[in-house]
């Protein structure tokens, strides 16, 4: 076997080989494809027994709504969860990376996981891409120390909060907690709160939309609500059912047969199993 | 020395999506209400249609500023022809003032996406679509605006002839039924505001027919 050079990419990290590709094509007008953005309001706070994550449900590329109800509550631990908002790709690859990286860490120290290690794992790894990884995080959980809720921002700064919302219903949402949020909620009240907040959000905010998820966080326990509202049905189902008759028609039919390369014949016994 | 360009924009897009469909003896027009910049909603209950004369009405997405501006110059316009000629402008002669109007300002032109809907002399529905500077061709629907391009390839599937390659070429009306053509644009609209962010709130359909104009409105989704 000779020497076989193959091109692949640096371990980890960037490729930057397509960026004069890139330059020359933005210099004759052609743009760049958008990446699927978060658009996004997530929010999370901390009540009497713990934490209550929420986010929307609406992924968009553009102006366009690429998915209507997707999962912006990211499992990190049994005990921590992660809104992710920004570019849907990082925050994706980002969490599962982080949350692969506790469990062995997990398997290491034989303990729970601690919140402040997830978030020491994820500023590390988005300061070190100096930004450029687009992902805002609103990461919560409860660990042996107690309830924490954090927010983490694509540079890598982070910080610490009774209350906290990110994405660009984050406004909105910030005008609810602003207003209603006050220390030891019960848990009816904060899951209250929290989905007027994201509300706030899907309707004030275009970049945020659909149903609202929670994720509520005790010791010991946690319970996902996955669409735990959804407030905006369809607003009309045409009563007569579209059909599709037009086929894309048929102007010609010329058959051309392939010349046969390879004569096949049958021949004896068939191949052995 | 690459040329210095203006950090600053006389344009903005207020967002919205308008349809509008003729029929044998009756014309739709309808537009979304919602008006937004960037991330946020403006307000909920704004009206994109506007009546230009008694048988023509105009849907407009763009920029609202220049919209509203192009609506008072097209009225005006209809007022001195009123009092000049001793009747309303038919749809198709104000399809050409439109034209005229929106070349007129070829060089900094109105930021607006405009469709006419109404009825011609012979009572038979006509709509009108237009680019920002003004070409215009007669059509039997169209739709223009921010979700246009969730809205205009299925109204060609239920509406076009199954192929421009087949003649003899199909007439500019659709031969669906009034009842049936606002079917279609409550549920194209109920579509696009599904996946276009801009696109929502309120529906509102102007019909024009041989008994006179009726206004309908639909609710939409508000996210």
């Amino acid at each position: 076997m000779g020497k076989a050079v193959i091109d692949v990419p640096p371990k980890g990290g960037f490729s930057f080989d397509l960026y004069k590709r890139n330059a020359m094509l933005s210099k004759d007008g052609v743009q760049l494809p958008p990446f699927t953005k978060t658009g996004t309001t997530i929010v999370g706070l901390i009540f009497q027994d713990g934490v209550i994550l929420g986010a929307d449900t609406r992924a968009t590329s553009g102006s366009i709504v690429c998915d209507k109800n997707c999962e912006k509550i990211h499992y990190m631990a049994p005990n921590i969860y992660c809104c992710g908002a920004g570019t849907a790709a990082d925050t994706e690859a980002v969490t599962d990376m982080v949350s692969s990286q506790l469990q062995l860490h997990r398997y290491h120290t034989g303990r729970e996981s601690r919140v402040v290690t997830a978030l020491t794992y994820l500023k590390r790894h988005l300061f070190s891409y100096q930004g450029h990884v687009s992902a805002a995080l609103v990461l919560g959980g409860v660990d042996f120390t107690g309830p924490h809720l954090h927010t983490i921002y694509p540079h890598g700064s982070t910080d610490t909060l009774p209350y906290a919302t990110m994405g660009s219903g984050s406004l909105a949402a910030m005008a609810i907690f602003e207003s209603k949020y006050k220390e030891g909620l019960t848990r009816d009240e904060g899951v209250q709160l929290v989905t007027e907040a994201i509300c706030s959000g899907i309707f004030n905010d275009l970049g945020s939309g659909s149903n609202v998820d929670i994720c509520v966080i005790t010791k010991g326990n946690k319970e996902f609500l996955r669409n735990h509202l959804q407030p905006n049905p369809r607003t009309y189902v045409s009563p007569k059912e579209y059909s599709f008759t037009k086929k894309t028609e048929v102007l010609l039919t010329k058959i051309t047969p392939l010349k046969e390369k390879v004569k096949v014949t049958e021949v004896g016994d068939a191949m052995e199993e | 020395m690459t040329k210095q360009h203006a950090n600053w924009s006389p344009y903005d897009n207020n967002g919205g999506s308008v349809v509008a469909i003729a029929g044998a003896d009756y014309c739709v027009v309808a537009a979304d209400t919602r008006m937004s910049t960037g991330y946020s909603i403006l307000t909920r209950g704004y009206s994109k249609i506007c009546k230009l004369a008694d048988k023509s009405f105009m849907a407009s997405s763009g920029f609202q500023a220049d919209v509203k501006a192009l609506q008072k110059h097209l009225s005006a316009k209809h007022l001195i022809y009123q009092h000049q000629h001793n009747k309303q402008m038919s749809c198709p002669a104000m399809a050409q003032l439109l034209s005229n109007t929106l070349y007129y300002k070829r060089f900094f032109p109105y930021y607006a996406f405009n469709v006419l809907g109404g009825l011609d002399n012979e009572g038979k529905g006509c709509v009108f679509t237009y680019d920002a500077v003004g070409s215009y061709e007669r059509v039997g629907y169209s739709a223009q605006g921010s979700g246009s391009t969730l809205i205009m390839p299925f109204l060609d599937n239920q509406l076009k002839s199954p192929s421009p390659l087949l003649l003899p070429a199909v007439d500019a009306v659709t031969p669906l039924s009034e009842g049936e053509a606002i079917d279609l644009v409550k549920t194209v609209f109920a579509s696009a505001t599904e996946r276009d962010i801009y696109t929502g709130d309120r529906l509102e359909i102007v019909v024009l027919n041989a008994d006179g104009t009726r206004y309908e409105y639909m609710e939409l989704r508000k996210d």
